[in-house]
């Protein structure tokens, strides 16, 4: 993987720090008139999702990191791995609980994630913006009643939990933002 | 790229702004009979400051058909300092400066700046002058003043000037620098690293803050001080997290000088950095004689952002790079 001089830092670009890909957030100059420039760089930890602040002096150089975001459909979970398929070679990847994080909750069957692979393997799992997903539980709500009003909680086929307002009923399905986890309209 | 790049990085009533302090700066000076000088941009020489990189280019012309090498100046220092030698008495000078490899929120490679020298000043009547200055521009409160020692201590609690190698390595690693002290030699680098991350945003918040009495080895074309050889008369001024201004008690010693550059440009052989000729005409300008003075170099772009409360240069400068 090539080397980058932080001439070449900027907002996305991938470099390894103590072992763990990261992507730079911001990249700032510090320099007295008379003296050594260096550079205050926000970095986000793709692994752990840590982000950090680290100074470089300007003119050093850091290892970039092969990282890349393919798009993907999910087919399925063994429970121990997540399925995805390239739609278009077929091909298939499987990441682990670790990989998944948090976006197991939001995974419907065959819509197209992002997967952020390091050296080829699963890193990363980013489901779609939006998904549509039915509502399992929920307590029954008042007639007539309008959305804005603190709602109530509800749960979805894949064990997820988002706020609904009160008329949204049990076996409605959903729109839900999965950057916010919060709910967008029901899907006529 | 996008179509708006035509329109100015600034809005016009910044730039309203900007020019009526330009203005009051300029009447500053008319009042107190400070000449206002105009140098050249282009120069056969250069600093050879280690950590200052030029722009250069070639004139092609009468009697130069195989091209004059030119070096945008970082700064109208040398210049002026021959006019000082020459007798011109006080000056000061609103100029362009050019500097390679610095572009950020508080750089821009061309940038605006305030010189003057005042003969028969040392760097303490200077910095009243400055005080004054800034009290005019930016309506604040008389600047405090530190000495680096001071400022280093209280933000640090080590004395940067008895500090060995090992002891600021130890500091700068629990203050998070790690990955550049593990391996950095250079105790001015140490200093330099710790002096921008940890004492700047400890000084001159709520008023204006001048740091005197930098270390001889940070001296740049300053005298050092006979009181004290561990000093130099220079000094530089702070405010809300800017460095806004360098100055100096100036070195008028042609030999030691030329030493000092002479040493620039060994580092530079040593540090795999191009060399730079040295400005023989500054030197010869020494060996006639300049007066004892002193003076300052200021940025007006860092001054503007002040003056108008904004956060990136770009805001207080018509087409910053990106738009040039």
């Amino acid at each position: 993987m090539a080397n980058y001089s932080t001439n070449e830092f900027k907002g996305g670009l991938k470099i390894m720090m103590d072992g763990e890909p990261c992507s730079i957030l911001e990249n700032e100059m510090v320099k007295p008139g008379k003296g050594q420039a260096f550079n205050r760089v926000r970095i986000r930890k793709l692994i752990s999702g840590k982000v950090l602040e680290k100074t470089f002096k300007s003119g050093d150089t850091v290892e970039g990191a092969d990282v890349m975001d393919t798009d993907l459909a999910y087919l399925y979970t063994d429970g121990e791995f997540w399925h995805f398929m390239n739609n278009e070679t077929f091909e298939q990847i499987a990441a682990d609980e670790k990989a998944l994080g948090d976006s197991g909750k939001w995974l419907v069957e065959n819509d197209v994630c992002t997967i952020t692979l390091w050296n080829g393997s699963p890193i990363a799992v980013t489901p779609p913006n939006f998904v549509e997903l039915e509502i399992t539980e929920t307590d029954p709500g008042l007639k007539g009643d309008t959305a804005g009003t603190g709602g109530k909680p509800a749960t979805l086929s894949t064990g997820a939990v988002v706020r609904v307002p009160l008329f949204v009923q049990i076996g409605e399905v959903i729109k839900v933002d999965t950057r916010s986890g919060e709910y967008v309209s029901r899907v006529k | 790229m996008s179509a708006d790049l035509w329109m100015p990085s600034a809005e016009i009533a910044t730039l309203q702004q900007r020019a009526s302090i330009v203005r009051t700066i300029r009447e500053f000076f008319y009042a107190r009979e400070v000449m206002e000088v105009d140098t050249p941009s282009l120069s056969a020489a250069s600093v050879t400051d280690v950590h200052l990189v030029s722009f250069n280019t070639s004139f092609v012309g009468p009697g130069h058909a195989k091209g004059l090498p030119l070096y945008l100046q970082t700064s109208p220092e040398f210049a002026m300092k021959r006019l000082l030698a020459a007798g011109s008495g006080a000056i000061f000078q609103l100029c362009k400066a050019f500097r390679n490899e610095e572009a950020g929120s508080h750089h821009n490679p061309e940038f605006t700046m305030l010189e003057w020298y005042r003969p028969g000043f040392d760097e303490f009547a200077l910095m009243d002058e400055i005080d004054e200055l800034m009290q005019l521009v930016l309506n604040v409160p008389a600047a405090q003043r530190l000495t680096y020692q001071q400022a280093f201590q209280q933000a640090l609690g080590l004395d940067p000037l008895t500090a060995t190698l090992a002891q600021l390595q130890q500091l700068a690693i629990e203050q998070g620098f790690a990955d550049i002290a593990a391996h950095e030699t250079h105790r001015d680098t140490l200093l330099q690293l710790l002096f921008c991350m940890k004492v700047e945003p400890t000084i001159g918040q709520d008023k204006p803050c001048f740091v005197y009495h930098f270390p001889a080895s940070q001296a740049a074309l300053a005298r050092i001080c006979e009181h004290d050889s561990r000093v130099a008369g220079r000094f530089e001024l702070y405010y809300q997290n800017m460095e806004l201004a360098n100055g100096f008690n100036e070195l008028t010693n042609a030999q030691e000088q030329a030493k000092r550059f002479t040493e620039d440009n060994v580092y530079r052989d040593a540090n795999n950095l191009p060399q730079v000729p040295m400005d023989t005409r500054l030197i010869s300008a020494l060996e006639h004689g300049l007066p004892q003075c002193a003076g300052v170099a200021l940025g007006i772009d860092r001054l503007v952002m002040l003056a108008t409360k904004k956060h990136t240069i770009k805001e207080v400068i018509a087409f910053d790079v990106g738009r040039a």
